[in-house]
């Protein structure tokens, strides 16, 4: 695969909370259409490095470079403008429980102020309910779905906007093994469909082996070691072994 | 823990409180407005709450009438009931308990909404949405909560004083006429309108103590239970407060 355009950019990224120091140095870029994988044990600072991106944790120091704009310092407007071609798939899915599918499908639509009919609304609305598979559960609320169910959902909010950039925060967690694997064929055909660059942070190495284009192994905060799986795998380095001996094992 | 940490963990609670009101007045004045929002807020504040609190203020002129009777027929001023009834409704009974259903109702579900959506991240998909969650889901509350709890309050009293003309002619006979004539005579203005500007504060209170409490949750499922629990104790003492500051101040400026 060719890889030119950077969409992401990370530079020296920090982030301590008290004398825990989670982000240590971490440089990671992302190019166009490229779908990367972060792995890393629990407790290593993955979603923390994802909601940096985002805007939701602000960085001790560093630089976040999406799309050429560095994010740091920017206002709530400048950073509405990133995020609405940034998407996010949150682990715990953070669908609306007050709404139905249709409205939390439309409340990204209409919260990022683009101009679009109603008309426009419903068919931007069906489309995306129709990339993963669910457009008769339009009607219904988020509590009346399955797990997996309400994870396409999230996913189709996810897509709406149509972003270039997604970020998977532990997409197969808490989902039986069946669910997970349709979940990470999603994945795949959702970036093959849209030739969108993905960022997603997983400990789960079936989703490693299968979704990803290029592996970060993040350790003691920094970006310890990359490369394509089957690279990694073969690694020396007890440190980076270590996730692929577990893989092993499974 | 020893008491001096319960006072450090009370005064940081307290300056948490603090911050979080001010915030929400630097909020309120800026845009962008969530009218749509702050409407839906409204019926599911106010309009969903005046059965609750119109039953209470029912039962409570009724039972308020039926146990001051005794004690008026005993000192011969019997007369007087509808007149002693009004005055301690309008005053101070309607308003101090509309607002504690009020917290009871409000406080604890918005405690336990706000504290849902964050153990959920609910809160910080609505951020990546482009929505300044703390405008969509604090002012909003908060706002309605203020102009709900007075609307409330007045319907209450109206319900209440209903509840003590039932409770008069229990054992009497009185038309609705002279009851209310009885009742308005006795109140004066002084009466009405420092009782109807403490709800706008009592209002402020428990939309503010539900929606901090919510909004900082912690310790996921345990967490959403103790903000509602806690938005309903914190929210009572303070109305309570409020009420012992407002008679003080009302009596400074001599409206007693």
């Amino acid at each position: 695969m060719a890889l030119s355009e950077t969409v992401m950019k990370i530079s020296h990224l920090y982030k301590s909370f008290g004398n825990n120091h989670v982000l240590n140095d971490f440089n990671f870029e992302l190019y166009k259409g490229e779908n990367v994988v972060v792995l890393g044990k629990s407790g290593s600072g993955k979603s923390v490095l994802i909601k940096c991106i985002i805007g939701l944790l602000k960085p001790d120091q560093g630089t976040i470079d999406v799309f050429d704009q560095c994010i740091n310092d920017m206002d709530d407007a400048e950073l509405d403008k990133v995020r609405a071609r940034v998407g996010f798939l949150f682990q715990s899915n953070a669908l609306y429980d007050s709404m139905t599918v249709r409205e939390n499908l439309e409340f990204p639509l209409r919260r990022h102020w683009i101009e679009v009919t109603q008309e426009e609304v419903n068919q931007m609305v069906t489309e995306a309910l129709e990339d993963v598979g669910l457009e008769h559960t339009i009607d219904m609320m988020p509590i009346e779905l399955s797990g997996g169910m309400r994870k396409r959902i999230a996913l189709a909010r996810t897509l709406i906007l149509k972003p270039d950039i997604i970020l998977y925060d532990e997409p197969t967690t808490g989902l039986d093994s069946i669910t997970g694997s349709e979940i990470i064929s999603l994945m795949i055909e959702i970036k093959k469909k849209y030739n969108t660059s993905s960022l997603i942070i997983s400990h789960d190495m079936n989703c490693v082996r299968r979704a990803s284009d290029r592996v970060v192994v993040l350790y003691d905060g920094m970006c310890y070691a990359t490369g394509t799986y089957a690279f990694l795998q073969n690694h020396t380095d007890p440190k980076v072994k270590q996730f692929f001996e577990q893989d092993f094992k499974l | 823990m020893s008491n001096e940490t319960r006072f450090q963990a009370f005064l940081s609670e307290a300056g948490e409180l603090s911050r979080f009101a001010a915030r929400f007045v630097s909020q309120c004045l800026r845009p962008r407005y969530e009218v749509a929002e702050f409407i839906r807020q409204c019926y599911i504040i106010g309009y969903q709450s005046l059965p609750l609190v119109g039953l209470t203020g029912f039962i409570m002129g009724l039972v308020l009438t039926l146990q001051l009777r005794p004690s008026m027929v005993d000192y011969g001023v019997e007369s007087q009931l509808p007149a002693i009834v009004g005055i301690a409704i309008v005053r101070e009974i309607g308003p101090v308990i509309t607002a504690l259903i009020f917290a009871g109702k409000i406080g604890s579900s918005i405690g336990a909404e706000l504290g849902s959506m964050k153990v959920t991240e609910q809160i910080d998909a609505m951020e990546v949405s482009g929505t300044n969650p703390f405008k969509y889901l604090v002012v909003t509350r908060v706002m309605a909560a203020i102009c709900m709890l007075p609307i409330l309050s007045v319907l209450g009293d109206a319900i209440s004083l209903y509840g003590a003309y039932l409770g008069v002619n229990v054992r009497g006979a009185t038309s609705f006429h002279l009851f209310w004539v009885e009742v308005v005579d006795s109140l004066a203005f002084n009466d009405v309108l420092p009782a109807f500007i403490k709800t706008f504060f009592f209002g402020f209170a428990v939309g503010i103590i539900g929606c901090f409490k919510g909004y900082n949750s912690k310790k996921g499922t345990e967490g959403v239970g103790h903000s509602a629990n806690s938005a309903v104790v914190l929210s009572s003492v303070v109305i309570f407060i409020l009420d012992l500051l407002a008679v003080q101040i009302t009596d400074l400026l001599g409206f007693n």
